[in-house]
């Protein structure tokens, strides 16, 4: 399982949108809002506003980078400071890093702790099994995925009933099956079930908390956590909306969202419009099959416009890939099933006669489906230059492709 | 013969009052499925006619079981309130709940598979498309008109993808056509759908849609090695999809699998089924093993 800091579902490159990734800042103040201990601190988006946070914590202070990827520390996203002045100096050596594709807008600004041990402690929803899994262990820092496949006997995995959930009693048990020592027992107990209701009440399909961490005097506290909110519970989380990235999201993205569209910016010359997820992920395919002919080409987008296709949808739809500089060559890919190819070829007419000018590049159009003879009709009929149908979807790619070589 | 829908399944819609379930519903009983009820607690007692077809409207699904012997429900209630509804379905212990509706929450889904293990309940979905045995039944939105009956068989995570390779094979035919729908948690999986298959005297071949995430494609390919005797074709979408940036590493730990379209490939190629690089070649090479 991956999770994609896209917000996607993690698992098909952010192509079916479900899940939301969080912020390191935006996961601590969630976990401490449900009375989880963590450390003080606050985000800051410009030095002066990390120097300000770091006057009102004890020093030292540490400056994280707020990205949305593993490994910041090794790329100077992580840094120690002693004092207010010497925070903004950091702050302002991390803000607008650039790690591993990732630019830095914020960074986190938090009391610096001494560590006596690191711990791991996560809830999940284990797909494979159709469950929620707690997973623990007295090995936590950096490296738990070398812990699971080096001593996994050290990694307690728990199944979590959905129906029942984590109560002190199976708090308990969680925490004994991972070891945890007699001095921090009860204070993890007691996060555990803190971290539940984190994980069951803000509908998260991931809590990591890695390290959670006991202090000198023996405190346990979460130092760095990873959430992944389920998209599909805004009807009932009204406030996860304000926590989705929009900063850093690309341009084109934030326009396709506007308008509900569910596009993703790719790195290719092509760009791809059809209806249903699974068809667009399989065009992507079928066109860098077709461009590896035709110098490399490749997909420049995803963008699936669902089942209606309907003529509003695709012009929205065509309006974003042709104000995409990158766009040589466009390929609309619509099986015509509830949605018949005559009403999708007339939404295509229409789309463009509604673009006029703004349409300056070539269309291939690949319709399949019912009532495919009349939609082709429609299309040839129309007669528009750019417009170029290709009857199979193999050939089409390859024509999309061809048209964005040139 | 089919899988788990035939002529003889009678049909209740929870939510066919909703703007979705009745334009389905009409559609359903234009193919010839047997629809002998809806569900909707504030209109029940009362009718919807559909060119002509009066169908009953119900409180409950166990009421609308008792009164007419239906045995699937097609659920397009919408996410808030689709979780009470799979689990009155669930409770009411129909044999078939086919969850159509999309954006459910995965802590519901999640919930209401726990709730429902050890039932009678078979439960597709959700945010599937349904599935259909042409000529027969059609238990969700798949077009009917796309394909006839005959002797393959398909399981697919994705809609469209289903209706492309239906449209492609549709001389030949499909026994049944599963969409069991793209979401992490889903009621029946390509391994159910399989063993049915493998299990249906009807069906000759079968073919399977697989997309990236999750590792529930190289389960069902050790399934095929270990059960399955008839011809499978496979088709795994997303191989270009960009890569998932890993946050946690909880997701890793737990699956084993990359759940890349490369490691789906592999694991079915492993298991002797052929895998079409596009759809055109998954039906060309199923074409192949039919005429053979």
């Amino acid at each position: 399982m991956r999770y994609n800091a896209r917000g996607g579902d993690g698992e098909t490159g952010g192509l079916r949108c479900l899940f939301v990734d969080l912020f390191e800042y935006q996961a601590r103040d969630l976990l401490a809002s449900h009375g989880v201990p963590v450390l003080p601190g606050g985000v800051a988006e410009t030095p002066e506003e990390a120097e300000a946070i770091a006057r009102e914590i004890a020093q030292p202070v540490v400056v994280k980078a707020q990205v949305k990827v593993g490994g910041r520390g090794k790329a100077g996203g992580v840094k120690l400071a002693d004092n207010p002045e010497d925070a903004r100096a950091r702050a302002q050596d991390i803000l607008g890093l650039d790690i591993k594709g990732h630019i830095t807008h914020r960074v986190m600004v938090a009391q610096a702790s001494d560590i006596a041990e690191e711990y791991y402690f996560s809830y999940l929803l284990d797909r494979s099994n159709r469950t929620f899994l707690a997973m623990a262990s007295v090995a936590g820092g950096m490296d738990i995925e070398e812990v699971a496949a080096t001593r996994p006997d050290e990694l307690a995995k728990v199944p979590i009933d959905a129906t029942v959930g984590v109560d002190e009693a199976k708090a308990t048990e969680i925490v004994d099956a991972a070891n945890f020592p007699a001095e921090v027992r009860d204070q993890v107990i007691a996060i555990a079930v803190q971290l539940w209701e984190v994980f069951s009440k803000e509908d998260a399909t991931l809590v990591e908390v890695n390290p959670l961490a006991k202090a000198p005097d023996g405190t346990v506290l979460a130092l760095d956590a990873k959430v992944t909110l389920d998209g599909n519970a805004e009807f009932r989380q009204p406030e996860h909306a304000a926590l989705e990235d929009a900063a850093s999201a690309d341009p084109l993205e934030a326009a396709a969202k506007e308008k509900d569209l569910n596009y993703v910016k790719l790195e290719g010359e092509v760009g791809i419009i059809g209806n249903g997820a699974g068809l667009v992920m399989s065009t992507l395919d079928v066109v860098a099959y077709a461009g590896e002919e035709f110098g490399g080409v490749k997909p420049a987008n995803f963008l699936d416009i669902g089942g209606g296709a309907s003529a509003e949808v695709m012009g929205n739809g065509l309006h974003i890939i042709l104000s995409d500089p990158a766009v040589k060559s466009v390929f609309v890919n619509v099986f015509g099933g509830i949605t018949s190819c005559d009403a999708v070829a007339n939404g295509i007419v229409s789309a463009l006669q509604h673009l006029g000018d703004e349409a300056t590049k070539p269309l291939v159009v690949r319709l399949d489906g019912n009532n495919v003879e009349e939609g082709r009709r429609i299309l040839a009929e129309a007669n528009h230059p750019l417009v170029t149908v290709v009857d199979t979807m193999d050939g089409a790619a390859r024509r999309a492709a061809e048209l964005a070589a040139a | 013969m089919s899988i788990f829908l035939n002529e003889n399944s009678k049909v209740i819609v929870q939510g066919m009052t909703g703007a979705e379930g009745s334009k389905h519903t009409q559609r359903m009983l234009a193919s010839g499925t047997a629809i002998v009820g809806g569900v909707n607690p504030r209109k029940a007692g009362t009718r919807v006619d559909f060119d002509g077809a009066s169908v009953p409207v119900f409180g409950g699904v166990a009421e609308a079981m008792k009164e007419t012997g239906a045995d699937v429900s097609v659920i397009f209630v919408p996410p808030p309130f689709a979780k009470a509804a799979m689990i009155e379905a669930v409770d009411a212990q129909i044999g078939l709940a086919v969850v159509i509706t999309e954006g459910i929450p995965v802590h519901d889904s999640t919930y209401v598979w726990a709730h429902a293990r050890g039932s009678s309940t078979r439960m597709i979905g959700p945010n599937c498309p349904g599935l259909i045995s042409p000529g027969r039944s059609n238990a969700g939105i798949i077009p009917a008109n796309i394909t006839q009956a005959g002797k393959i068989g398909l399981v697919s995570k994705s809609g469209t993808l289903t209706y492309q390779m239906m449209y492609e094979l549709r001389d030949i035919g499909f026994s049944t056509a599963v969409g069991i729908g793209g979401d992490p948690v889903v009621g029946t999986t390509h391994i159910d759908c399989l063993q049915a298959f493998q299990d249906d005297p009807e069906t000759e071949a079968i073919v399977m849609i697989g997309e990236i995430g999750g590792d529930a494609e190289e389960r069902a390919a050790d399934y095929i090695k270990a059960n399955v005797t008839k011809p499978v074709v496979g088709y795994v979408a997303g191989f270009t999809a960009p890569e998932g940036k890993t946050m946690g590493h909880a997701g890793a730990i737990v699956s084993g699998s990359a759940g890349t379209a490369q490691a789906k490939q592999e694991a079915l190629e492993a298991a002797g089924v052929r895998v079409g690089k596009t759809p055109s070649e998954t039906a060309r090479l199923m074409r192949e093993i039919v005429a053979s």
